[in-house]
């Protein structure tokens, strides 16, 4: 299958990792920042190809996972609230709020609908006029336009039934954050290729600058990401500190234009509640005054939604910060568990404590095959 | 508009006579209660399309004679929306499920029961082509349904249309197929290419424009596993591969027999369509359900002979040798495209696309 079988060839995996195994002289600490390379890295061992003195830290690049818990708590509202249907992306139902998930709700007999695009929302809320339809608008800079898309087509159709709850991230402040920590290791960033898509690489410039790391707009796919590690480790034993995008098959240099003017047009910079992490300052999007008529907390009113509490025995802010790895924690695989989760990187795919329960667990056979 | 000044002398003009309700518009409460209504259901459409091949002329059960000592016995029930799927529906899917269950444990399928729990407000025209595509589908395998119930539930209390069948099927083998029975030394053999029943479903059900290639693979397993209990090779282990996908029967099958198994990720067949369906929505094809592929394991001597009979067949025409079993704990691992190894594992839950 074109543009994948040939990201997965066994003997060009070979060949990048032999040249990274050639080129590093000591330990260095690389973080992928998406949750997709996350799952990729897990489910193909990319890192067992690695030498041992190339660590990967895991980033915060999964939706689900940072998205806080009185966020969730607010969708629970929302969905049990009589006349609401509540649409979210599938996988943010199973994640834990304060108590019980939007899976448990839904079994209980709201209204919560699983939808592929911000635009069946929008489709179920025409269908449904005197329906008040909200939509979980969760995600990182990718799936901003497309919920800018729904509100103005809202707009434009004079929809009176239809909202976000809005969660959306940004990667950059995150990865600054963690760069600013006193507990950072990182020393290279593969930077989370479709997001790139949409923004292009030049908020990454000052940040490879300002601390000195090299940042590689990287892919999915194994090929991809072990380029982004061979790029990485280049510019480290070399000493430069630059943002490099072999990833142009899909991301341009500049992103794209009308996806980031339909973001600008509809959301605007705000600080966020990252789950298990804290507040990072102009990390979130909300919408604009002229679209505050589409945003649910507005439109219908929900509780406060500033505080943010982690599990008892849950180490998910360490862990999407690259601090500590999934098996460091003293619940993985015990009380925490895909059919238990504690912390929401145990939920979803891309989430790596969900990454290693299900290829690691209990692997010490086939780890060192 | 109804008009009020109906030309009472002109019989186009008067209004229609109601309906025969019971055969041309949609279920009621009343068709469950037993009496007229529910009679006439059952004469209209399930004696129409089953008949009556035990002669049970309307009593609760049927009595036939064993053909053989041993005798296997199944029952499934099926949930799917939507109730018509590319490639199948309900109907079709309720009898070739059962019919392969009695096929995985060495039988011969001979008769199904067929109990259906109606909702009010489902079409009588779909759960006619859906009877009908039993019948059909039963047919094919040569198999007979002899028996059935029929209840009917309010509106908004079930998917359309709930069946469960159960089956009977004389065993052909002296000696017991199943995981207890499987040893290191053996060849695991994929009966065609996986994930098609699920990722059709899903499209379906969710309106995904993922083009018109991908049909459910549903169908009876009876052309490709009789032949093969009838050759007398060793079969181990048998295993239909519907929810959970190989990856969970895999597993099953390990953690009973606690053997290795190790499959190899470039081996395992799935189409391109199915491929890129399952890219695109973050899905792993070996967690796909399936309703007309099953596993098979046997010593590995006896692998080729089995893959030659399993070729002769459409329905598995790609068979394919996908791992080996060796001694071991009862895990399951693989050698990934790229040449690493990793470990399969039972997915919880359903698995649900990703965001982004």
């Amino acid at each position: 299958m074109k543009y994948i079988d040939e990201y997965r060839d066994p003997r060009h995996a070979r060949r990048l990792a032999d040249h990274i195994a050639a080129t590093v002289t000591r330990p260095w600490t690389l973080m992928e920042v998406c949750g997709g390379q996350t799952h990729a890295i897990v489910r193909f061992g990319i890192d067992h190809l690695l030498p041992d003195s190339i660590t990967l830290a895991h980033g915060p690049g999964c939706p689900v996972c940072v998205t806080p818990v009185a966020l969730i708590d607010a969708a629970i509202h929302l969905a049990e609230r009589p006349g609401v249907i509540l649409t979210s992306f599938g996988d943010m139902l199973r994640v834990p709020g304060t108590a019980g998930n939007l899976l448990n709700r839904q079994a209980s007999g709201a209204d919560i609908r699983v939808v592929y695009s911000p635009l069946d929302a929008l489709r179920i809320a025409k269908q449904n006029p005197d329906k008040e339809v909200v939509h979980f608008a969760v995600g990182f800079e990718t799936t901003a336009p497309a919920h800018a898309l729904a509100v103005q087509q809202a707009r434009a159709s004079s929809l009176g039934n239809f909202s976000l709850l809005v969660s959306h991230v940004l990667v950059p402040p995150a990865i600054e954050s963690i760069l600013a920590s006193g507990d950072n290791r990182v020393q290279g960033f593969l930077a989370a290729g479709h997001v790139c898509t949409i923004m292009g690489q030049k908020e990454y410039e000052p940040i490879a600058q300002r601390y000195g790391v090299p940042i590689v707009i990287t892919g999915f796919e194994p090929i991809d990401i072990l380029t982004g590690v061979a790029m990485c480790i280049d510019q480290l034993e070399q000493g430069r500190a630059e943002v490099e995008n072999p990833y142009a098959r899909v991301a341009r240099n500049e992103g794209n234009a009308t996806a980031k003017d339909l973001i600008a047009e509809v959301f605007q910079v705000t600080p966020r509640q990252w789950r298990g992490i804290g507040e990072i300052a102009q990390s979130g999007l909300e919408l604009r005054p002229d679209y505050q008529a589409f945003d649910a907390t507005r439109r219908l009113g929900v509780p406060d939604l500033s505080t943010d509490s982690a599990s008892d025995g849950c180490i998910a802010g360490e862990v999407l910060q690259g601090i500590r790895r999934p098996a460091d924690c003293p619940s993985f695989g015990t009380r925490c568990t895909p059919d238990n989760p504690l912390g929401a990187p145990m939920v979803s795919d891309e989430g790596a404590c969900a990454a290693y329960y299900r290829y690691r667990r209990s692997n010490a056979e086939t780890e060192h095959a | 508009m109804p008009d009020s000044t109906t030309d009472a002398t002109n019989p186009a003009a008067w209004p229609a006579c109601p309906a025969p309700q019971d055969m041309r518009g949609v279920i009621e409460i009343a068709h469950g209660g037993g009496g007229r209504r529910t009679h006439q259901l059952i004469a209209s459409i399930f004696n129409t399309a089953f008949g009556d091949p035990l002669n049970t002329h309307g009593h609760d059960g049927a009595v036939f004679a064993a053909e053989s000592e041993k005798i296997a016995i199944t029952t499934d029930s099926y949930v799917v929306q939507p109730l018509e799927f590319p490639g199948g529906n309900i109907g079709s899917m309720s009898v070739h499920g059962t019919i392969n269950d009695l096929l995985m444990c060495g039988a011969r399928p001979r008769y199904l029961s067929a109990a259906f729990v109606l909702e009010a407000g489902l079409q009588i025209p779909t759960l006619e082509r859906i009877v009908s595509s039993m019948r059909a589908a039963a047919d094919e395998s040569g198999v007979q349904i002899v028996t059935g119930d029929t209840k009917v539930i309010g509106r908004s209390r079930g998917d359309g249309l709930h069946i469960n069948t159960s089956g009977v099927g004389s065993v052909l083998r002296s000696h017991p197929v199943g995981p207890m029975q499987v040893t290191a030394g053996s060849s695991v053999i994929v009966s065609g290419d996986l994930g098609r029943h699920g990722v059709a479903v899903m499209s379906a059900r969710e309106s995904l424009d993922l083009g018109d290639a991908i049909l459910s693979d549903s169908s009876s397993l009876c052309p490709a596993v009789l032949p093969l209990l009838e050759s007398g090779l060793p079969i181990q282990c048998m295993r239909d591969l519907t929810r959970g996908g190989l990856a969970t029967a895999l597993v099953e099958i390990a953690r009973t027999s606690r053997t290795n198994i190790e499959l190899d990720e470039q081996d395992i067949p799935v189409s391109p369509p199915v491929r890129g369906a399952c890219e695109l929505l973050g899905l792993d094809p070996i967690y796909v359900a399936n309703e007309g592929r099953f596993v098979m394991i046997l010593p590995q001597e006896h692998a080729k002979e089995a893959l030659g009979i399993l070729r002769e067949t459409q329905i598995a025409r790609d068979a394919t040798v996908i791992g080996q079993t060796k001694e071991g704990t009862g895990r399951v691992a693989m050698k990934t495209l790229i040449g690493t190894n990793r470990v399969v594992e039972m997915i919880s839950g359903e698995q649900l696309p990703r965001i982004c």
